[in-house]
């Protein structure tokens, strides 16, 4: 029910070749232990709406008792706003941890014109939580924003 | 200090002996180690108590057998042991159903007073020893606040016998059960505690909120376990099934112990039950309601009082 709005605007809309991208940036941390932070972006329409996961980095191989999927509450943001309502691993959207460095991360095809907040999570083992929200255009749009411990740069840029 | 007060209060009580209240200086709560989970199943452990100060552990535990613990297909948990120690009762709860899980405490306690032979006698509890006995009732204040406390103005003084500092024995409490027929004056008072929290394991869901129709419930329109600093949450309350206006909400966010001002947010449900609460920051609060009205369970008792409280946490935005 709440993918009724993405559906209809799937749809309705043509999809464009390319919707554009977001870059993000894990910040290299001078630590003697550093655990991969899980990290997600998700765009929430800001006339309300279901919010739209893009990606989701978590450990996706770690199963038995204590699966990866354990820990995506730390995620809390993103993890009350849409994670636990989600099935996953999603195609497309979940993805493997990743070190320190810039990712580029392309944006669903099929957005619908309209105004967003991209929100970038990141959490860490034993380190700290980071949001970045940077609202953005569909189309045409582009936006920075930056964490201030756990993540770096934010750019994103709709086609 | 506070015991010395709590003593005080405890003569007044027992000195006056009307309708005893249940907004003891403590509060109830049951405490979740997590209220947000992800994975296929986790284990959450829960103190039960009731205290002075949010959220510790300082007064009394909550009695594990009136904890019973919800499933999110609103069917009981398979048993688990609770430990009762001196200030709170600890109790784990393996999650291996997705949803939303309760935790709750209830309790109904009939009190008040009856006269009998001529005596103001005191309803309630399991009793006191059998009549003629000589022992006090385990519990009973010193004679020191309640003679500071004075006489009781229900005793009438020839009936009752002396009152003073001099050390008159006092009449133990009678139980429910064991109210004499020839008793006259029978003035009794239902009360209700209920206590409650709620964790949810992946994808939040509804069935532990279907209210069972009798007393006060809470009924909320937010899920609790969906509440953000900055945001505003709605909760319904309903009596017998209703939605009940006029009930006294306060919310109180845990750790005044180190702050200055309790800072109690103080809220009445309106004509549909329902109180908006806007939460000032992320946090464990206390949030707590009451009411009183005139139909018990009890066919004895005249009135009803519905204390219920829950455990919220409130999550960064």
């Amino acid at each position: 029910m709440r993918s009724i709005p993405f559906a209809l605007a799937g749809g309705l809309i043509a999809t464009p070749a390319l919707a554009g991208s977001i870059t993000v940036t894990l910040p290299r941390l001078p630590l003697a232990e550093y655990k991969r932070p899980y990290v997600a972006g998700w765009l929430e329409p800001v006339g309300g709406g279901a919010p739209r996961t893009v990606f989701v980095w978590y450990d996706l191989r770690k199963g038995g008792n204590e699966p990866g999927t354990r820990w995506l509450s730390d995620l809390r943001s993103w993890w009350r706003k849409a994670g636990r309502t989600m099935k996953l691993p999603a195609d497309g959207v979940s993805g493997a941890t990743k070190g320190p460095g810039s990712y580029t991360i392309a944006l669903p095809g099929n957005l619908a014109p309209g105004k967003y907040i991209l929100n970038v999570e990141a959490a860490r083992e034993h380190g700290g939580r980071d949001l970045v929200t940077v609202p953005i255009t569909v189309p045409g749009g582009t936006a920075r924003g930056t964490g201030k411990t756990e993540l770096g740069a934010i750019t994103v840029a709709a086609k | 200090m506070s015991r010395l007060a709590k003593r005080l209060a405890g003569a007044l009580l027992l000195s006056t002996a009307l309708v005893p209240s249940m907004a003891s200086a403590d509060r109830s709560f049951i405490v979740p180690s997590s209220t947000i989970l992800a994975g296929n199943s986790n284990t959450v452990t829960f103190d039960a108590a009731g205290a002075d100060h949010l959220f510790f552990f300082d007064h009394r535990p909550i009695a594990p057998e009136t904890i019973i613990v919800s499933k999110p297909d609103g069917s009981p948990a398979d048993p688990v042991t609770p430990v009762r120690t001196r200030f709170r009762t600890v109790l784990d709860v393996r999650l291996d159903q997705q949803g939303t899980w309760k935790v709750a405490s209830r309790q109904v306690m009939v009190s008040g007073t009856l006269r009998l032979n001529g005596e103001e006698r005191r309803v309630g509890g399991r009793g006191g020893p059998p009549p003629g006995g000589a022992a006090m009732p385990a519990g009973a204040p010193a004679q020191g606040p309640r003679a500071s406390a004075g006489p009781a103005p229900g005793a009438q003084a020839g009936a009752a016998g002396p009152d003073g500092p001099g050390g008159q024995r006092r009449q133990p409490p009678i139980a429910l059960a064991d109210i004499p027929a020839e008793a006259t004056d029978v003035h009794l008072t239902e009360m209700v505690n209920t206590t409650e929290t709620f964790v949810t394991l992946g994808a939040p869901t509804e069935t532990v909120f279907k209210p069972s129709g009798k007393g006060l419930e809470f009924a909320p329109i937010t899920h609790p376990n969906a509440i953000a600093a900055g945001e505003t949450a709605r909760f319904r309350f309903l009596i017998d099934g209703k939605p009940a206006a006029g009930v006294k909400v306060t919310v109180v966010q845990g750790g005044e112990r180190y702050r200055d001002d309790v800072a109690a947010m103080d809220l009445v449900t309106g004509v549909d039950g329902a109180v908006a609460v806007k939460w000032p920051s992320a946090g464990l609060y206390w949030l707590g309601a009451e009411a009183e009205d005139k139909h018990p369970a009890e066919k004895r008792a005249e009135m009803r009082r519905m204390l219920y409280s829950a455990t919220l946490e409130v999550q960064t935005p």
